[in-house]
């Protein structure tokens, strides 16, 4: 590797540990307003959650703590995501969401290192069942 | 928009572009309903000062673009199986985003009848900033 490792033990401490569950009780203002801010007019959405609203489910235990911990990267872009639709989510649901770190790597560039950190998220709904399985990468350089 | 099944298709298959304009305020809404309020959306001092060249769209209003796209051509009795985007470039606020697919594998599993589809979307310089696929189920006629 090149450079050294801007890879904590801090960091490293929180591999595979599950986070949550956090719990969101879905309404159809949430909904709605989702919509609207994707700009996506589809009569569908004031009932069932159009197919990237589990970004609005933040598993934020898990993110505060990957944003927020003290490593020489500060910069922060989000990398992919990837979403698994089991069923749909629907106003009145209440969606409790587990999250957790599988993967970090480090990888040299032009202007220093970059991180990749992998989470994977699960979204049950109120009657367990799993109805989104998500996973993001971010980036810090 | 017609109702499209798994007959009407094939590999190579293009599906309707859809082309957005998003706004800084368009970027503040997806803000405020997402609960993303990492600066670089909204404010362009703190974008510049992180060595953007400006406010940039969230990677995930983008792929909510694509998302649009796919289930507008999806109809009422299509559905989305998987979503997924690689967030490879930025697209500035007040440039157009251009939203394509192109059906890339048909296939039958477990009853379904089911498609691949390559999604991507580009800047008006014809760069890719967000690439990815989606898996759709679509009914037969049969």
């Amino acid at each position: 590797m090149a450079g050294e490792s801007v890879i904590t033990e801090e960091l490293n401490s929180l591999l595979n540990v599950e986070f949550g569950p956090e719990v969101y009780e879905i309404e159809k203002g949430m909904l709605k307003r989702f919509a609207e801010a994707i700009d996506d007019p589809n009569p569908k959405w004031l009932e069932e959650a159009p197919p990237t609203f589990a970004a609005a489910l933040v598993p934020h235990d898990l993110l505060h703590k990957l944003f927020n911990i003290d490593i020489p990267l500060k910069r922060l872009l989000n990398g992919s995501s990837d979403l698994e639709y089991l069923q749909p989510i629907k106003a009145g649901d209440v969606i409790s969401i587990t999250s957790k770190l599988t993967r970090l790597r480090q990888v040299p560039g032009a202007e220093g290192p970059t991180l990749f950190m992998f989470t994977e998220m699960t979204y049950t709904n109120q009657r367990g069942e799993v109805v989104v399985k998500g996973k993001n990468t971010y980036i810090k350089y | 928009m017609a109702q499209v099944y798994y007959e009407d298709i094939a590999e190579g298959t293009e599906i309707p572009a859809l082309v957005k304009y998003p706004t800084t305020m368009q970027l503040v809404k997806y803000a405020g309903a997402s609960g993303d309020f990492y600066q670089i959306h909204y404010d362009k001092d703190f974008a510049q000062a992180n060595g953007l060249p400006g406010v940039i769209v969230h990677g995930w209003l983008t792929l909510s673009f694509l998302g649009q796209m796919v289930t507008d051509w999806l109809g009422e009795k299509g559905r989305l199986l998987k979503l997924n985007g690689s967030y490879r470039g930025m697209n500035k606020v007040h440039e157009d985003i251009i939203c394509n697919g192109k059906v890339t594998k048909k296939y039958e599993e477990d009853g379904k009848n089911l498609a691949r589809v390559e999604i991507w979307a580009e800047n008006p310089q014809g760069e890719k900033t967000v690439t990815g696929t989606a898996i759709v189920a679509l009914p037969s006629k049969v």
